[in-house]
């Protein structure tokens, strides 16, 4: 049996500062290499908190209860941190949100594009700099030499985003986390970044959790999806049938919600209370 | 005509410069024309940087045009000083982006919602406001128990609700709603858009719904003005927009907007716009 790239079981925490509520709920998730699954959920599902269970930088506040993350058949969550330094950061790598913030404002493009490359591969500075160009030319980045000698406000949101997708691949990971990458961008920006990013992790066979709230995306982008609610898996599957044939009324809901520029009479349904009541019945909220 | 509510011609803005020494500042709206009518709602759409809002701003005169006319209700209030917009406050309200920055924390629901009515005196006293308060309540359907909570002890679709109420107690012939539901899960986002499109139609209020999703103006407008640049690309109703674009950019937009359903090509289609600006690069 061939291992799964990533494979999440029973994985539950709890809020701390929330009188131990429940932020996940056994939560189980399969990945393969170079698949790319979608993780949705409205605010507060826990798709993001996962996130931040795969690259080890849970908050304080946020307690695991149990499950394990197994990456590559080993568990993140006992693992001693030695050996998490040598996964996390080169073995998984995140794509943040927001490239206003993720970037640090007072150091040049070149210096944190190679900073990983130097420290983790133990690459020479001229070595490190022609792997940042051959980096940024992937990523479609004209005149990528004046680029690296660039500070983060020089560039544009999508540039920006485009060097932290540079980033996340530079030191060859087999998972990235990409978490809500475009939901800072405009719509004609974000597309060109989807594409990048399906076409880097279909060049580089990396599996990618997709973060997102937007079906749409998850449609165009996601080979499989799962669907959370308040921490817990409501539906997982192949995206196709997921979204052609949702099985949970909730998901059903969620499809009807979303408006649609090319169907002006479908869409715009709210999700019904009786589906909500459904879903807290079925998670056993009270 | 006389069904015209709100009108700008050609109008433009310039953030910045310097009178004295003659600085050029950033002019943001190039010659914009835009006609809303009673009743209705008009869509307002472009990325960030288009001057989607800084038009919407114009239209309220919560910053000053440069070069252009802006009429409400026939009037003339282009150069109007505050004394003489005053009269005009309570028939053109605002509902924001982020209820959480636009409602005072430290208000009472009950705070936020009475005191405005009190304030252009559409109530005799107290009692009388905070009866049609309560009856916005009931139609909005938010528990009568809001009313003496703070706005962060609510859900964002709650307080936005709270948003829209606020502006529609006033009774207002024009309302700017800016980017009001892009903070919002889609099932929120739905139960706002039903609301305030069932809201202008029993008001006969006119509306200009500015938002960076064609999706969503879609379903609440009438008619859609599309920005770029400082710019109308395209204007028109939006059956005959969404369905046959006239400009490029609008065409672009659209096939920028990825839909819940597969559709194997959508990630490799470009837009002649994205053709011709192939790779991005830095400017000089």
């Amino acid at each position: 049996m061939t291992r799964s790239l990533l494979s999440i079981a029973g994985l539950s925490a709890v809020s701390d500062r929330d009188r131990g509520a429940p932020i996940l709920r056994k939560v189980a998730l399969a990945l393969e290499r170079g698949e790319v699954r979608g993780l949705v959920g409205e605010s507060g599902a826990g798709k993001s908190t996962i996130a931040k269970a795969l690259l080890g930088i849970l908050p304080r506040t946020v307690r695991v209860t149990g499950g394990t993350i197994r990456f590559e058949g080993r568990d993140l969550l006992t693992a001693p941190a030695a050996v998490l330094r040598q996964i996390i950061g080169s073995e998984i790598s995140l794509i943040p949100q927001d490239p206003q913030t993720a970037l640090n404002p007072g150091r040049r493009i070149e210096a944190q594009l190679t900073d990983g490359l130097r420290l983790r591969r133990g690459m020479s500075a001229r070595e490190a700099h022609a792997r940042a160009l051959t980096l940024l030319e992937e990523v479609h980045i004209r005149e990528p030499d004046r680029v690296l000698r660039a500070y983060p406000h020089e560039l544009s949101g999508g540039m920006r985003q485009r060097v932290l997708i540079a980033s996340a691949f530079a030191l060859e990971p087999k998972l990235v986390i990409a978490d809500e990458p475009t939901t800072a961008l405009d719509a004609t920006v974000q597309k060109q970044i989807l594409r990048l990013i399906r076409g880097m992790q279909k060049a580089h066979g990396t599996g990618v959790v997709f973060v997102t709230h937007d079906l749409g995306v998850v449609a165009q982008i996601c080979d499989s999806v799962t669907l959370l609610y308040a921490g817990q898996v409501i539906e997982e599957g192949r995206t196709a049938d997921v979204l052609a044939s949702p099985q949970h009324p909730y998901t059903k809901a969620l499809i009807a919600a979303g408006p649609r520029y090319d169907r002006p009479d479908a869409g715009l349904k709210p999700v019904p209370q009786a589906v909500f009541d459904q879903l807290r019945a079925e998670i056993g909220i009270t | 005509m006389a069904d015209e509510l709100l009108t700008a011609r050609g109008i433009d803005l310039t953030y910045g410069g310097n009178r004295l020494f003659g600085g050029p500042g950033l002019k943001v709206l190039h010659g914009v024309d835009v006609t809303i009518r009673r009743g209705e709602t008009v869509g307002i759409v472009g990325e960030s940087g288009s001057g989607k809002t800084t038009l919407g701003r114009a239209l309220l005169r919560l910053v000053d045009v440069s070069a252009g006319e802006i009429r409400f209700d026939g009037q003339d209030i282009t150069r109007a000083r505050d004394g003489q917009m005053r009269p005009l406050r309570r028939r053109m309200q605002m509902i924001f982006q982020d209820p959480m920055a636009s409602l005072n924390p430290r208000h009472s629901v009950r705070r936020i919602l009475v005191e405005p009515i009190l304030l252009h005196r559409l109530a005799s006293n107290g009692r009388e406001a905070e009866a049609r308060v309560l009856k916005i309540l009931d139609r909005f359907t938010l528990p009568r128990a809001v009313l003496d909570r703070n706005p962060h002890e609510l859900s964002g679709g709650q307080r936005q609700r709270i948003g829209i109420a606020r502006a529609a107690l006033l009774e207002p012939d024009f309302v700017l709603a800016d980017e009001i539901v892009s903070g919002l899960d889609v099932s929120t986002q739905a139960q706002v858009l039903n609301l305030l499109r069932d809201l202008s139609r029993d008001m006969g209020l006119a509306m200009a719904f500015i938002s960076h999703d064609l999706s969503v103006i879609r379903a609440v407008c009438d008619r859609v003005y599309v920005m770029r640049l400082g710019k109308v690309v395209e204007e028109g109703r939006c059956e005959d927009v969404f369905a046959a674009p006239k400009s490029e950019f609008t065409r672009a937009l659209l096939d920028a907007i990825p839909l819940p359903e597969i559709d194997p090509g959508w990630l490799a289609r470009k837009s002649p716009l994205e053709e011709a600006a192939a790779a991005e690069s830095l400017p000089p």
